[in-house]
Order: structure tokens, then C-alpha cells, then sequence
């Protein structure tokens, strides 16, 4: 099943769409740079946070390395304290699971923790054909959902949308919201919190995703900063998590790496407000039916990619995100799946194929490999580098067709051209010569009406080539051999 | 110390000026300095797109080209990037031993210019004289994959005659990215949009920079806007002396040199000691 939203154009498509969004580029503009401040801010305070960068990478990687361990290892600590373990191939075996056990514990409702997992499957739709509303509980997913619109950040999925808006959306959608409500953040939550309270307080079931899975214990463990997490943990019935295969940690001492690592990279915070870790069932004190739902949907996938493997450290804290040049211009529509970004840009083709669609082979190319991804990613994912190795199998799976790419055309003959260089230096006396026939006076190319030349000189000139290349006037003053 | 000029494709085709203002500065600072003529392209169009396959033949040509050197001095960070950082990998991939153990001598002998002039030559006055007002883009690749920190800085501030100003929100990328630039145009030239209106809120009349591409970006925007601003490598601003003084870039339109921006006591202050 694909993580991407079915009838999404390429990156570069929706790119120029949301480019021309003034209310989207100014909120993103000014959200992004609030959120890099503060992380700056807290990241800079920790001596060891390269240590902390290279163990929280560590301790994924030997977690990637002896999964299959792990796992059981999880599902019997978790099966010993009361939970019950399920695996998921894909996100459709997953949301029948899960609809499944939602009726059996006779609800039509449910109230859902955030949670990543779940909207990569599309887990809210797949309830709703099944007659069961879901309810999102976390603020921001929450004005998502009323607006029926689609996430555009990991951590804060309503970050294209400033607080009229949100007035605006909870006026027309929230039918408890008062009718004088402000766009004061503080009446804003207050209205949120009161919509949500009586549903906390009725649901029978709650369904979460997990950040950590503790193999040691079968401890599951939700970071959140509303409380809305805690509430839907505790106050139903029936917890059922959803829980990607690569969220395994070993020992439950490997949380301490993690949780200075998250709330710094992510919200920019010392310590995370709202930490949540439960163990199974806990008699007369909780959910006393506790579901756990494994899900690979693409995992292995990706596991299998030597190079590729990396992106399954990630822990969702979105730093790459907020320090994105092009994610802060276009936002996380453009993208086309819940997982935008940089991440998003290395996730999606990793988890369902370069080969899947059209948005999974050009979001290799959603990027101009500036690195601050790397820099800033708590679990040293080598984003750029997972950009070139996807662009080669972007490429790669090209190079069968009868027909030749134009640009792969026009790379075999720069290749050719490289290959010699007697060859690279006759192009340059062409392109000399072109500079002469062009005259003196003129210095640039304005806009050029077509090829790959329109798409640099709608909005930049072209330099013009020099009469003399650098290895003609080598040969012609020191004349050492010169231009082979 | 046998040293090689890297002299990079694009600045051998497009900008034979930084390649000849390296070799004039190299000089000047006492090192003989050699352009082997077999040398073409280091392969990082091909790497950064996805085509490893055709960039093979230029790693070893590359790794060929430069083995009898003791050093190999390039002015584009972003190029020495690649050789430093990708020549090794693309050898390991095709299973080539021979190759890689050549990459293993040559890729760490590749330096950036202004490291090169720093590190290995313990300069950082270079004995250089440019009367402008000049603001700094720190590349991607100078930043973050050489890491070459304040050296430029440093150069840049030990050459008489030059006012450097602060670059605002330096270290954003300026949205160049090679293919990048083609491939999604709109967001490249959305990024370039910013980039330039820092560089034109400094009031400075030269952006330089340690990469020909990216200032070919930011300055075909600056360009296309008659902003009165224009682009020169380091190498050239390093290269230019008293008694060179006005003769680089002769080619560059008149009307470049005489931007009227914001007053100049609204600028004052503004000019800096740190990176």
C-alpha cells in the first residue's frame, strides 16, 4: 500500500502551486524559523550532543540489525505483562486488524493519539468505510481532520495554517465552539479542549501509534505536549497501538539517549511535557484490553537497501523539516504523503519503490542537498547522501527503455565529452566561437523559449562563454601541450 | 611540493578568469603550479543526479590525471566535495580495488583553494588589494561538507582596500543545486529570490564566493534584475593586486559598478570581523 495521496502530481508540480501561496509561504516562513530558534537554543546548551547524535544512531542501528530478535523478543515481554501482540504485513491487513478488534469491543467511535503510523496507512478513512468515526485528539491533527484537510508536517500537521484560519475553521466545523470565539491561542484551545472533553470521557476504545518500543520489557512508550495522549492512553477500555516494526529499542536504558534527543530536535524543548510508557495490562488501573498491532507496510523494504537502511532510525522529530529550504517554501502538500520533507523525500521511495509513481521518483530531486538535514538530524541520517543513492535508482530504473530520456541523452554525451580531453576542448571552441558570432557588447542571454535553458532563464540570465576557454590560454601562453 | 591545478570543467569552459586567477595568486605565493591537460570533469553532475554509472570513467580519469602530485588545488568547494567525499564510493561500487586504492591517494590531496592557501600554505594575507565593498556567500559544500569555517573570512579580511559586510541568513543554501536549478526551477529560483535580497540589503557592490555555480545562479538573478551588484570567485579577488587593480572582469556591464542601493551612513555599522 502506498504512503503517498493517491492522485498527487510530482514534487515539482505542486512545488509551483504552493510557491504562489502567500498566506502558506508566510506562515511557513515564520513557523519554521520559531521552531529553529528554540532547537538552536536547546541544542546548544548540551555539551555531548554530537555523542548523543552518535549513540542514538548506534543503538537504532544494532535495533535494525538483529530485528527479527528484537520483535519476538518484544511480543513476549509484551504478550507476559497482558498485551496482545499482532503483526500486519501492510497498512490494509493492519486497518482490517484494527477495525476488527474496534468492533469487538463494540464501539462505532474511537479517539486517537497522534501518530504517524496510522495516517501513513490511511487508518481513519479505512475505519470510516467500516462505519467507525475516529477522532483526532492531538490540537493540530484536529484542525486537519474538521477542515478535511491533509497534514503538512510530521510534528505540526497544521503548520500552513496561521490562527484566523483556525478560527475560521473551528466556526464553521466545531458546533460546540461559542460564536465569539477569538483567534487568541488560549480561547482557541479552550474550545478544542471543550469539544474534546466529553469525547475522552465516552470512548470505549483508543487507538495510538508508539515512538518506542522497548524490546527488554514490551514497553511502549508516547511523547506528546497536550496531554490529549495521555487521556486517550488511559481513559478507554481498549488501547490498540499501531507500531512500525522500526520503532525497537533494545534496553529500556536506550530511552535516555532518545528522550534528550526528541523534544530538542523536535519542539524544541529541554524535556518533553507529556511521557506516557505502559506495559501490558495493568489490573484495575487502565486499559484492561490492551492490543498491540506490529506493522511492516514497506519497512523491510527499505531494510533491505544497504544504503537505504539508514532512514529507518528515524524518530519522527521533524528537524529536517524545520531546517529545509525548500520544505519552508513549498510546505508539506507538495510533497504528496504524510511524510514530508527531507525525510519524506527519502522515506516515501524507500518504503513503496522508486518505481511506485510519479511523486516517488521526483522526490529525490526535492532537494538541492544543502546537508542542514544531516546537521540537524538527532539520529545522523545521511539525508543527502539517501537523496543521490535514490536519484541513481530513479535513473537506474530509466535505463531499460527503448526510447533514451532526454537527459539521459544529454548525460551520455556530456559523459562522451568528458571521456577525452580533446573532445571537451572542441566544444569549447564551438562554444567561443558561438560567444564571438554573439558580439561584444553583449554579455548574458536573457530568457531562451525552450528546453532545459527556458527553465533557468525564465527568472536568470545566462552567462555567456568566454572567447577562450582556461585550457586554450594555458596551451596558448605556457605551452605546455596544452589542449590535447 | 609538486601541486596540480584542478581547474573544474565549468570554470575551464565558463569562467577561465578564477582559473587564471588562481594560477596568477598560486604563483605569487611561490608555488609552481602545473595544469595537467588530461584532466576534464570530476563527475559531480553525474554523481548529484543519479547517473554513478557515467561518472566511473571520469573518476578514473580524474584519479589518472592528478596520481604523480603532491597536491591537487580546485577553486570550487563543491567539486572537491565531490572528490573527496563520492570518488571513493563510486570505486567501491563497482568492486574496482585498483581504482579505489588510487582514489585513497589522490581524494585526500585534493584541496579547496582557500584551504589550500590556509592550511598548506599558512597564508592568510595573500598580499591582495580590491578598494570594494564586498559581502560573502559561504556555499553549501564550503560549509558543510568541507567545512572550511572562517578561512575565507580570513582572507578576505586581510585584503587591503576591502570592506567586508555581513551577509544576512549566510549559511541558507541559495537554492543553485545543480540539476536542481532545472529540475524544480520554481523553488531554486524562490530560494535565489531571498539569497539575493540579503545580498542587496548589505549595500555591497561584489558577491564572492568559493563556487563559479552558485554564484552563476545567484548572479543571473542579480543580473536579470540590474541590481548593480556583481559575482567574482575568491580567487580572483585574492589575485587582484595594485597594480592589477580594474583588470578583472573587464567583461562585466558598466552599469554593474554603479548600483545607487540604500545610503551609505544607513549601512554603517554593518561591517564585520566575524563570519
Amino acid at each position: 500500500m502506498s504512503h503517498t495521496f493517491v492522485g498527487m502530481p510530482a514534487f515539482p508540480d505542486a512545488a509551483k502551486v504552493a510557491l504562489v501561496d502567500t498566506q502558506l509561504r508566510r506562515n511557513l516562513a515564520h513557523a519554521t524559523k520559531v521552531i529553529r530558534t528554540k532547537r538552536n537554543g536547546v541544542v546548544g546548551e548540551l555539551d555531548d550532543w554530537q555523542e548523543l547524535r552518535l549513540a542514538g544512531a548506534a543503538i537504532k542501528d544494532r535495533a535494525l540489525r538483529h530485528l527479527p530478535d528484537y520483535l519476538e523478543q518484544f511480543e513476549a515481554a509484551a504478550t507476559a505483562a497482558g498485551a496482545t501482540v499482532h503483526w500486519a504485513r501492510d497498512g490494509d491487513e493492519a486497518n482490517q486488524l484494527v477495525a476488527e478488534l474496534v468492533r469487538q469491543a463494540g464501539a462505532d467511535e474511537v479517539v486517537k493519539v497522534k501518530s504517524m503510523a496510522t495516517q501513513e496507512m490511511g487508518m481513519n478513512e479505512a475505519l470510516a468505510e467500516e462505519g467507525i468515526a475516529a477522532l483526532e485528539t492531538d490540537l493540530a491533527e484536529l484542525i486537519v481532520q474538521l477542515n478535511d484537510d491533509l497534514p503538512s508536517h510530521i510534528l505540526v500537521p497544521a503548520i500552513h495554517r496561521n490562527r484566523a484560519e483556525i478560527r475560521e475553521i473551528f466556526l464553521r466545523e466545531m458546533p460546540s465552539a461559542p460564536p465569539d470565539l477569538t483567534d487568541e491561542p488560549r480561547m482557541l484551545a479552550g474550545a478544542a479542549r471543550q469539544h474534546l472533553r466529553r469525547k475522552f470521557m465516552s470512548a470505549k476504545v483508543g487507538i495510538s501509534g508508539a515512538n518506542f518500543a522497548v524490546a527488554e520489557t514490551g514497553t511502549l512508550v508516547v511523547v506528546e505536549s497536550e496531554g490529549n495522549g495521555r487521556m486517550c492512553l488511559t481513559l478507554p477500555e481498549t488501547l490498540i497501538s499501531v507500531v512500525g516494526v522500526e520503532k525497537i529499542v533494545p534496553t529500556f536504558a536506550d530511552l535516555e539517549v532518545f528522550l534528550q534527543l526528541l523534544p530538542r530536535s523536535s519542539t524544541g524543548e529541554r524535556m518533553n511535557p507529556y511521557t506516557s510508557m505502559w506495559t501490558g495490562v495493568t489490573p484495575g488501573d487502565g486499559p484492561q484490553a490492551v492490543h498491540i498491532v506490529l506493522v511492516d507496510n514497506g519497512r523491510t523494504r527499505a531494510l533491505a537497501d544497504p544504503v537505504g537502511r539508514q532512514v529507518l532510525r528515524c524518530i519522527r522529530c521533524s528537524a529536517c523539516l524545520n531546517f529545509c529550504p525548500v520544505y519552508e517554501r513549498t510546505g508539506g502538500h507538495a510533497y504528496g504523503s504524510v511524510y514530508p520533507g527531507p525525510i519524506g523525500a527519502v522515506l516515501n521511495p524507500l518504503l513503496n519503490g522508486v518505481d511506485a509513481g510519479p511523486v516517488e521518483k521526483s522526490l529525490p530531486y526535492a532537494s538541492s542537498l544543502c546537508g542542514r538535514c544531516f546537521e540537524v538530524c538527532p539520529v545522523r541520517i545521511d539525508i543527502p547522501d539517501l537523496l543521490v543513492h535514490l536519484r541513481g535508482k530513479v535513473v537506474d530504473s530509466t535505463r531499460d527503455r527503448s526510447v533514451p530520456t532526454a537527459e539521459m541523452l544529454g548525460m551520455r554525451a556530456a559523459a562522451w565529452t568528458f571521456d577525452k580531453p580533446g573532445r571537451l576542448s572542441a566544444v569549447q571552441r564551438l562554444a567561443g566561437l558561438g560567444r564571438r558570432m554573439l558580439g561584444e557588447q553583449r554579455t548574458s542571454l536573457g530568457p531562451v523559449p525552450f528546453g532545459a535553458a527556458s527553465k533557468w532563464s525564465r527568472a536568470r540570465d545566462i552567462p555567456l562563454p568566454p572567447k577562450e576557454s582556461f585550457r586554450q590560454w594555458w596551451h596558448r601562453t605556457r605551452g605546455k601541450g596544452g589542449a590535447a | 611540493m609538486k601541486v596540480a591545478l584542478f581547474v573544474t570543467c565549468f570554470n575551464d569552459t565558463m569562467f577561465p578568469e578564477s582559473a587564471k586567477a588562481t594560477v596568477e595568486l598560486l604563483e605569487r605565493l611561490g608555488v609552481d603550479v602545473d595544469f595537467p591537460t588530461g584532466q576534464t570533469c570530476c563527475g559531480q553532475m553525474h554523481i548529484n543526479t543519479g547517473y554513478r554509472a557515467e561518472a566511473l570513467p571520469l573518476v578514473r580519469r580524474y584519479v589518472e590525471t592528478f596520481d604523480g602530485y603532491d597536491a591537487v588545488v580546485a577553486p570550487s568547494a563543491s567539486c572537491a566535495g565531490t572528490v573527496q567525499h563520492y570518488h571513493s564510493r563510486i570505486a567501491a561500487e563497482r568492486g574496482d580495488a585498483a581504482l579505489r586504492d588510487g582514489v585513497a591517494n589522490v581524494a585526500p590531496k585534493t584541496y579547496e583553494l582557500t584551504r589550500f592557501l590556509t592550511d598548506v600554505l599558512g597564508k592568510e594575507d595573500v598580499g591582495a588589494y580590491f578598494p570594494h565593498r564586498v559581502t560573502y556567500h559561504p556555499t553549501c559544500h564550503s560549509l558543510r561538507a568541507l567545512e572550511l569555517g572562517d578561512r575565507p573570512y580570513r582572507l578576505l579580511r586581510a585584503v587591503r582596500g576591502l570592506t567586508l559586510v555581513d551577509l544576512p541568513e549566510r549559511e541558507e543554501c541559495c537554492g543553485f543545486g545543480g540539476t536542481f536549478a532545472i529540475k524544480n526551477s520554481d523553488v531554486s529560483v524562490a530560494m535565489g529570490a531571498d539569497k539575493v535580497r540579503h545580498v542587496r540589503s548589505t549595500g555591497a557592490e561584489v558577491l564572492v564566493s568559493a563556487d563559479n555555480s552558485c554564484l552563476t545562479h545567484i548572479g543571473g538573478i542579480l543580473g536579470r534584475e540590474r541590481s548593480g551588484v556583481r559575482t567574482l570567485h575568491i580567487a580572483e579577488v585574492l589575485a587582484s593586486t595594485e597594480r592589477a587593480a580594474g583588470t578583472t572582469h573587464a567583461e562585466q556591464p558598466a552599469e554593474s559598478a554603479r548600483w545607487k542601493g540604500r545610503p551609505e551612513q544607513e549601512l554603517a555599522g554593518q561591517e564585520v570581523t566575524h563570519p
